[in-house]
């Protein structure tokens, strides 16, 4: 009622007109099959008779019929109402109850692509129970599993290129149509059945743009780059060293008998120097 | 020093850890690996030939598919696999946009949008009692300028709006188990009756108003002769049933509210007539056809309610739907197979004598005899009517005939694919080499400097695709000879249909197809079943010049005492070499590690009453067996009773391929409180590199392996339904491993508030096992490790130095050694519908779990995350070892999905198979779809990779030697100077 009376609020001061109402009225309506039928009318008038906009809302189809007896209705009213339509809505999502044995698990996949979503869609899978009931999405992203006895259930999405995390959702048999569902991944409860993906799943590996850098660091760059160090850096360092000292070290190291390089680099070196 | 190597290490175990070990760029797709998509066997087709837009057909499958076809190529538009309670019973075409199925026993009506498959509405239809179910897509009935749409099922008659799926009423017949047979509108009407049948003996008629849903009259009359369960409706006031007894045709004619009977027995319309008769579903105007034996005869009901045959046809015949083509002109076809094709008859229902169309067609190979034909007709360009045929054929294949050829042809028995054995290709003979044009040098510098764009990341698109073909070219992998690295073999598969297929492991084609004979349907074997396939002969490498061969066992039906059947299929050609009926049934066939002289495999089959027989039947064999006769154990699994129990062989034979057996041990489960559900064993051929295994501080321990472990998971009786039918307190599950040479009970573990479906691999000295944990509402993965106690003193110096080790010591079943278990248990986010193991030839690469996720791909989990040592805070050592600190989640890394961005729709198993290169295993999923692909599970370190960059290597080398070149020069210089100095 809250929203509706947001709305109100925003209709009437759109239109700028000084009195307003709202009147809500329960109708009921006998159907073929026995049942009768609730619906709740919402009639928002704006004082001249012939703009008067009734909302029909029905809980049990979970549909918004909506109709007005103007067409000239400004396109960001139609959108008020539209949004409306929406939030009346999305509580009625949730557990109605069956008339049979079980119970109806309704609920709704928000993917967040603009474009191409249709094509998308259309190969995303709701599985219960790890396969017990699989269901299709609605072109808006409705989905509903029939007959479902009370107790707790998984609800898994499977959608290629996201991932969605399973759904715990208790149908409880005391308290027909009251829903608790709970992501299983982060313990996050839902009000609403309104799933989305935790994450977007890429399953290629991107390959990074070319760069100095990542040749540096392959094989051969680190190859060319310690052949570098040695050709350049290495005479650099034996040049500071005191040659005096280098002889000491190199003595040091024939006594010690650690077979080194330099051991056989020596005799060759001082051949040819000498 | 040693700070250095071990910081080094735990780098580089590090990086090891946070890259996932199988990970593929964009263009590397398809390089190693295939994705076929199939729908499974035809159960129904719909048309949809309009003149604008594509022509397609809709088709309904045994696998539960509903998919859009492209009439002119057979490719899939779209398609979607539906819950394996979902069966679909019913499709059509509605309003020209959407393609209507009704499932579930007539319980879910679905509508999906025709040009993108898109799922437009959902209406579920409540009735009281289960009963079959129809639906009626009537073309003209409108209600509030909205189709209708009728649907039956579950005892009530729905009419649901056709844009919104909205049930607009619902009319309950309230008249339990009548069983639909036929909805009929009555042309120009809004009228629709219901004519079916309650129990076996009394026919009931409904008329209906579709626009309001009342009822306006119910007739109901009793059969006399009772009725079989089939009738077809020659007109839509008159059905024709066949009697119980299938000797008498009653046509029952329910016009103005009387129902009149009238009975002619079989034998007045067929001479010599015994046994007996099928009615045929057909829906032709005043015409049925009654098949007997192989014959297939067509009645004609006149006006005045005489029976008259009018065409007698001496094979077994498919035959069509009616075929509206012009207004009061009806045409439908009949096919039937010759040795080497089919014959395709259309004719006019009115007019017998004529034929519209009469085509033979070739085909090149057997595909059995005709199952099911639909027809669609077109208006030629000179404005006569041709035809197209849909045929499905008894191998599950799927043909469209048009002007006498077919168009294209769908193997859509790989869907149903049973078992799947490899085979190795012939080696390349010298000599004789593939034709190769060999490349010039200047045409392999091009390619090489095109890679290294590509690297570069330089190319344009153009060259990314020349890039890929050179790939394609270079890696010559759909080569029929044996490769270096064991890449290329032959996957033989054995499917539901009785065909045997060999597919390319390079680029998944079919080499060769076979339907084999002794899995057709015949009046000995009613509903042969393939069981099992089993390398048969394999030759050694001397013996080349013989093809290696493969056992096929299946049995006469789906009961487990039903007779067996062998046969032997050549893996190169295909070729049925011979096959066999058996006097005694299949339950077990168990592959012996023996051979005999002529290098067939010897394998023991047993028999329901726990009889074993040897085969191949040949003394040769006998004497090989006879000597191991006191090493066969086996063991069997009655799930139902929850018994397991061990047994040998007696050392006297009943006959001289025939053992009788004893019962040496047996396990039972108290029926009250478990209930088996799983059982697991390690695969025979997996090989296992070390027993020893080298933990952090240079200790060791000693793995338990032993190829008889058997896992058995249990689970209480109220627990064993589905997810959220039990509660935690109600429900445990239990998992054993059991010596199945002993009986022993080597480790028992129970997990309170846990649940099936369980899922489990067993390889080397663990098992890993998935099932559900009620208490948290999540999968959990648990592993178990065994080690064997009795040689863990092994590691003092001291007694290795004395003699005093047990090393030689044979590992042995009989021997009790003591053992110790590990385990640790995590939550996996995902239900599993399979897992597999990684198996490399030698069994030194470590294991990656290959997955098969609920939503059809296959995720590869290192095994390392599934170690039970692993702990929150490691220690540094054990960081060393690569022991990754302790989550209570398994990671899902989106790029170690193996089949990366492609599903496996409908996957039911995950085949590995090691290559010759030690690093790499090659892994076959199946299910409604097939992927095949290259594995490394600790990256391909023995080879280099396929997108190695041979010409920086070059440039390197090319580089390095101008470096030396220039140092050696400077250095010269320098010394020149030296010396001048």
């Amino acid at each position: 009622m809250y929203k509706l009376f947001s709305l109100k609020k925003k209709v009437c001061n759109s239109s700028a007109q000084a009195s307003c109402t709202i009147s809500r009225q329960v109708l009921q309506s006998p159907r073929i099959d026995g049942q009768t039928e609730k619906f709740v009318l919402f009639s928002l008038n704006r004082l001249s008779p012939n703009s008067r906009l009734l909302l029909l809302l029905n809980p049990r189809i979970s549909g918004c019929a909506a109709m007005s007896s103007i067409a000239r209705l400004r396109p960001a009213f139609l959108l008020l109402l539209l949004q409306f339509c929406l939030s009346v809505l999305s509580p009625a999502l949730a557990i109605s109850t069956g008339s049979v044995d079980g119970y109806t698990i309704n609920g709704r996949i928000k993917i967040p692509v603009a474009i191409g979503a249709l094509g998308k869609i259309s190969n995303v899978k709701v599985i219960l129970n790890g396969g017990q009931n699989v269901t299709f999405l609605r072109p808006d992203g409705y989905f509903s599993f029939h007959n479902v006895p009370a107790g707790t259930h998984l609800i898994e999405v499977s959608a290629t290129g996201y991932f969605f995390s399973p759904v715990r959702v208790d149908v409880s048999a005391r308290f027909p149509g009251k829903v608790q569902a709970a992501l299983t991944e982060n313990r996050r409860g839902l009000t609403e059945l309104v799933l989305e993906p935790l994450r977007e799943e890429y399953y290629y590996e991107i390959r990074e743009p070319f760069s100095i850098m990542s040749l540096v660091k392959s094989p051969m760059g680190l190859m060319i780059g310690f052949m570098l160090v040695v050709v350049f850096l290495m005479p650099k360092l034996m040049e500071n060293m005191d040659p005096e000292e280098m002889q000491r070290a190199q003595e040091e190291m024939r006594s010690q008998g650690v077979p080194s390089l330099a051991n056989f680099l020596q005799p060759a070196a001082t051949a040819r120097s000498g | 020093m040693g700070t250095m190597l071990r910081g080094f290490l735990l780098l580089l175990s590090l990086l090891s850890i946070t890259a996932p070990a199988f990970s593929l760029y964009e263009d590397q797709v398809g390089l190693a690996d295939w994705h076929q998509k199939y729908i499974g066997k035809v159960k129904d087709a719909v048309f949809h030939t309009q003149k604008t837009g594509r022509k397609r057909v809709v088709v309904s499958t045994e696998e539960n598919v509903i998919a859009s076809l492209d009439l002119r190529h057979g490719e899939i538009f779209w398609r979607h696999v539906l819950g394996p309670n979902d069966v679909i019973d019913r499709i059509d075409i509605a309003m020209g946009k959407y393609v209507i199925t009704l499932s579930s026993e007539g319980s879910i009506l679905r509508a999906w949008n025709l040009p993108d498959g898109q799922m437009v509405w959902e209406a579920f239809l409540q009735g009281p009692h289960s009963s079959k179910s129809s639906l009626l897509v009537p073309a003209s009935l409108k209600v509030d300028k909205d189709n209708v749409i009728l649907a039956f099922g579950k005892g009530c008659l729905h009419a649901v709006s056709g844009i919104h799926g909205e049930i607009l009423w619902k009319k309950d017949l309230e008249a339990e188990s009548f069983e639909i047979q036929h909805m009929i509108q009555a042309s120009g009407s809004d009228l629709i009756h219901l004519v079916g049948f309650v129990g076996s003996s009394r026919f009931d008629s409904y008329t209906i108003d579709a626009k309001r849903g009342e009822l306006l009259k119910h007739d109901s009359a009793a059969i006399p002769g009772g009725y079989s369960g089939q009738a077809s409706l020659v007109s839509s006031s008159t059905l024709v049933v066949m009697d119980s007894a299938g000797s008498t045709v009653t046509t029952i004619s329910f016009q103005d509210g009387k129902v009149t009977f009238s009975q002619t027995p079989v034998s007045t319309l067929i001479e010599d007539f015994v046994g007996k008769a099928k009615l045929l579903a057909l829906k032709l105007e005043g015409v049925f056809a009654v098949k007997t034996g192989t014959h297939t005869t067509f009645v004609r009901v006149t006006v005045e309610g005489k029976l008259e045959v009018v065409d007698k046809i001496n094979h077994a015949t498919a035959v069509s739907d009616v075929l509206e083509i012009s207004e009061n002109r009806q045409a439908f076809a009949f096919v039937h197979s010759r040795s080497n094709g089919i014959d395709l008859t259309v004719k006019l229902g009115a007019d017998w004598n004529h034929d519209l169309l009469k085509e033979s067609i070739k085909m090149d190979q057997e595909r059995g005899s005709v199952q099911k034909v639909y027809i669609n007709n077109y208006i030629r360009t000179d404005r006569s009517h041709g035809f197209r045929a849909l045929i499905v054929m008894e191998d599950h294949s799927l043909l469209l005939v048009q002007q006498g050829a077919v168009v294209w042809s769908r193997e859509d028995a790989l869907a149903s694919v049973i078992d799947v054995k490899t085979s190795e290709l012939p080696v390349e003979k010298k000599g004789v080499s593939v034709a190769k044009v060999e490349e010039s040098l200047f045409e392999w510098l091009q390619g090489h400097v095109l890679k290294l764009k590509g690297t570069l990341m330089l190319a344009s698109p153009d060259d990314m695709a020349a890039i890929q073909s050179l790939r394609l070219k270079a890696s010559g992998k759909s080569k029929m000879t044996r490769d270096h690295n064991g890449f290329r073999k032959l996957l033989i598969v054995l499917t539901k249909a009785g065909k045997v297929f060999a597919l390319h492991t390079g680029d998944g084609r079919i080499v060769w197809s076979r339907l084999l004979n002794s899995l057709r349907q015949s009046e000995t074997c009613e509903n042969p079943t393939g069981l099992n396939l089993f390398p048969w002969h394999v030759p050694h490498h001397h013996a080349l010049d013989e093809n290696p061969s493969a056992l096929v066992v299946s049995r006469c039906g789906p009961s487990d005492d039903a007779l067996g059947l062998l046969s032997f299929v050549d893996t190169y050609t295909g070729k049925e070499l011979s096959s066999s009926s058996l006097d005694h049934s299949v339950v077990q066939v168990i592959p012996l590690p023996f051979m005999d002289s002529t290098e067939q495999r010897l394998h023991l089959l047993i028999d329901a009453s726990g009889q074993a027989h040897l085969y191949p039947k040949t003394s040769d064999a006998l004497s090989v067996f006879r000597p191991e006769l006191s090493n066969v154990y086996w063991y069997s699994v009655e799930a139902e009773t929850g018994i397991i129990k061990g047994y040998a062989l007696k050392e006297k034979a009943s006959d001289d391929y025939s053992f009788d057996t004893r019962s040496i041990w047996s396990i039972v489960f108290p029926s009250e409180s478990e209930k088996i559900i799983k059982t697991s064993t390690r695969k025979l051929n997996e090989v296992v590199h070390t027993q020893a295994k080298v933990v952090a501080d240079q200790d060791a321990m000693f793995k338990y392996i032993s190829k008889n472990l058997l896992f058995v998971a249990t689970v209480a009786p109220k627990a064993s339904g589905d997810i959220g039918s039990s509660t935690p307190e109600e429900s445990w599950l239990i998992v054993y491993l059991i010596d199945t040479i002993t009986g022993r009970i080597l480790h028992r573990m129970t997990h309170h508030g846990a649940q099936g479906p369980v899922e489990a691999v067993v390889s080397e000295n663990w098992v890993i096992y998935h099932y559900f944990n009620l208490r948290a509402h999540k999968y959990e993965m648990s592993v178990i490790e065994i080690y064997d106690q009795s040689r863990a003193d092994n590691k003092d110096v001291w007694k290795l130095i004395l003699g005093k080790h047990n090393l030689t010591s044979p590992v042995s079943s009989y021997s009790r050694p003591e053992i110790m278990t590990r385990s640790q248990s995590y939550f996996f986010t995902h239900s599993v519908k399979s897992i597999a193991v990684t198996s490399t030839a030698k069994g030194i690469t470590s294991k990656q779990l290959l997955i098969g996720t609920v939503g059809d791909q296959v995720l590869a989990l290192d095994k390392r995350f599934l170690d039970p040592r692993r702990s929150v805070n490691p220690t540094q050592a054990e960081k060393e070892e690569g022991i990754i600190p302790l989550t209570d989640s398994l990671p899902i890394i989106p790029q170690s999905y193996i089949t990366h961005a492609l599903k496996v729709e409908g996957l039911r198993g995950i085949e590995t198979v090691p290559a010759k290169l030690e690093s790499t295993t090659l892994i076959f999923a199946y299910g409604v779809d097939l992927f095949f692909t290259r594995f490394a599970p600790s990256r391909t370190y023995d080879s280099l990779t396929e997108d190695f960059s041979y010409a920086l290597l070059l440039l390197t080398i090319v580089a390095l030697v101008a470096a030396i070149f220039i140092t050696w020069i400077l250095s010269e210089k320098k010394e020149l100077r030296d010396k001048w100095r």
